[in-house]
């Protein structure tokens, strides 16, 4: 039974995962210093001190960003049963810089506390998005207009406060744009450890999120308790954008194209879906940091250009293959 | 009629603050097709979302196989009460994981198939005829294969109980008829089966009992012969139902 289908998961599964694991080593190899793989593990020399306080850290900031936001645009997408909805687009990106602009302006700059403000305003965007979506019955594409409407407001918020609060604008001058140029272990412990719970739990409610894209009251009936499993769906995509905004800043687009993409390959079935996001999102965003280090060295771009460069064409792709009819999302 | 599976007592509900429903009682038994009919908008389709629970009551109760709906988990009262909804999100999936989605309520964290779950789920496909098609994606079939699917998840609940909203639609004349045999067969069976239905004929043909809403009401309730006698359907509808004899059975129509 499906042995075609889980064939063709494991084998994409092996594929992104191998890409993953090429794009994490390219990332930890390429930069302005040459490093011999014995000079890495000689104690105190520059070169062991840049593979392992820069390196490392920026390699694991890009593989945990990538995965979160997927998972997180996975989420998003199902809960909302729309395709075009993504942490980027709907607001909950821009939420989780509100969050850690204001964290920020207060004074608070520990990995926690970035962290646990981004994913408040996380929350609270999609939240938003989500209550309104709900009581008016709105159409996906009213969704995606209210989404992109909460997101200027709250861009509109952290704006004010950069501008207002000039300390705050130093440290976000490369959160506008995302990337991972000033990432530091005391930022991704604390976010890593909130990404990697989350994106467990996620794997494991992989059922319930299929039961809940075939609409609310189909899962209610099939037994899902609805209320409590959409309200704890968002919460995880939260999580996983917040925390991964925390340390990368607004990386746009990797939570539209990698769960659309899976979905294209794998089929929509979760429990495919949710491992080709976490693995590929992470391959992605790893790849796309590679490109912003080495397209114009020695000088580097915010990863979240490249990223939006990619992104936006097929953002575009998404949307005109939506009004010939043809997708269901 | 055999031993009551599900009742409401007094039932009202709504959404929003509109009551849609008010103070609505009946039951359904065990053996019995029963079909609820009305025009448009005057309930049907929010009594079967309120007796899963997924519209709030404000007032009344539901029982289920027994017990008080309220206190228990969705599961739990999934596994007495499977529902086919009207209108549904077509996902990407195959026909097979679709039809296993059934088994949800059968199945305790972290929710793997066992061997019974994927044989249940053979033999729901096998009863609406779709086994071939075990392998195909749902955005690969017509509206009224997807139904039949639809049909075979709610199978696979294995539940006493099923609901069904406007079951037919999509469905061709010849599968309507199957479909409505099937139903016969089911009840047969043991379950009871209840299906909103805009098709009177049908209804009056193949029901053991028929409900007749209007403005969120019973209008009038019983067997398809009381039903055509009251003349309720005439009533509710504004229409005069009429009836022949064509071979020892009755055509209906109007």
């Amino acid at each position: 039974m499906e042995n075609s289908g889980r064939k063709k998961f494991l084998l994409v599964f092996s594929i992104t995962a191998a890409g993953c694991v090429i794009a994490a080593v390219l990332s930890l190899c390429l930069g302005a210093a040459s490093i011999s793989f014995g000079e890495i593990f000689t104690d105190g020399t520059v070169s062991s001190r840049i593979f392992f306080l820069v390196r490392v850290p920026r390699t694991a900031a890009c593989l945990l960003a990538g995965a979160g936001l997927a998972v997180s645009g996975a989420l998003i997408q199902g809960v909302l049963a729309n395709s075009l909805a993504s942490p980027g687009i709907i607001g909950v990106n821009a939420g989780a810089g509100l969050g850690v602009t204001i964290c920020f302006a207060l004074g608070a700059i520990s990995g926690w506390a970035a962290a646990f403000s981004a994913f408040a305003g996380a929350l609270f965007a999609v939240l938003t998005v989500a209550i309104a979506a709900r009581k008016t019955s709105a159409s996906r594409s009213a969704v995606i207009l209210g989404g992109v409407a909460v997101n200027s407001f709250l861009t509109a918020i952290s704006e004010a406060i950069t501008t207002l609060v000039p300390d705050v604008a130093s440290l976000s001058a490369d959160f506008k744009t995302g990337g991972f140029s000033g990432v530091s272990y005391t930022r991704i412990i604390p976010a890593g450890i909130m990404i990697l719970i989350a994106l467990a739990v996620s794997l494991s409610l992989s059922n319930e999120l299929d039961l809940l894209s075939m609409g609310e009251d189909t899962a209610q009936g099939l037994g899902l308790s609805v209320k409590k499993m959409r309200s704890l769906f968002l919460v995880l995509a939260a999580v996983l954008a917040g925390a991964s905004v925390s340390f990368a800043g607004l990386l746009g687009f990797v939570g539209l194209i990698i769960p659309n993409m899976a979905k294209r390959i794998v089929g929509s079935e979760s429990r495919r879906v949710l491992p080709i996001c976490a693995v590929g999102g992470g391959a992605f965003v790893t790849l796309c940091d590679c490109a912003a280090r080495t397209v114009f060295a020695p000088y580097e771009i915010p990863t979240g250009i490249v990223m939006s460069a990619v992104g936006a064409p097929f953002f575009i792709y998404l949307l005109f293959r939506r009004k010939g009819g043809h997708s269901r999302g | 009629m055999g031993k009551i599976l599900l009742s409401a007592e007094g039932l009202s509900s709504g959404y929003r603050g509109t009551k849609i429903l008010n103070n609505i009682s009946l039951g359904f038994g065990s053996g019995q097709v029963t079909v609820i009919v009305g025009p448009n908008g005057c309930g049907k389709s929010t009594l079967l979302k309120t007796l899963i629970r997924f519209v709030p009551l404000s007032s009344g109760c539901i029982v289920a196989d027994g017990k008080d709906a309220a206190q228990m988990t969705s599961s739990e009262l999934a596994r007495i009460v499977a529902y086919l909804p009207q209108k549904k999100n077509i996902p990407d999936l195959t026909v097979m994981t679709m039809v296993l989605h059934g088994r949800f309520a059968h199945l305790s964290y972290p929710r793997r198939y066992r061997k019974e779950d994927i044989s249940i789920a053979q033999d729901a496909l096998k009863t609406v005829e779709l086994s071939e098609l075990a392998d195909k994606n749902m955005s690969e079939l017509s509206g009224g294969t997807q139904q039949r699917v639809f049909l075979a998840m709610a199978l696979a609940q294995s539940s006493p109980v099923i609901l069904m909203d406007e079951p037919t639609s999509f469905m061709d004349v010849s599968y309507q008829m199957k479909f409505m045999e099937l139903s016969r067969r089911l009840a047969d069976g043991g379950k009871a089966v209840v299906m909103v239905l805009h098709d009177l004929s049908a209804a009056l043909k193949y029901a053991d009992n028929i409900i007749v809403m209007s403005g969120g009401r019973i209008a009038a309730g019983g067997s398809p012969e009381e039903i055509f006698q009251s003349k309720a359907l005439d009533k509710v509808f504004g229409i005069t139902m009429k009836r022949t004899l064509i071979e020892s059975e009755f055509l209906y129509y109007c």
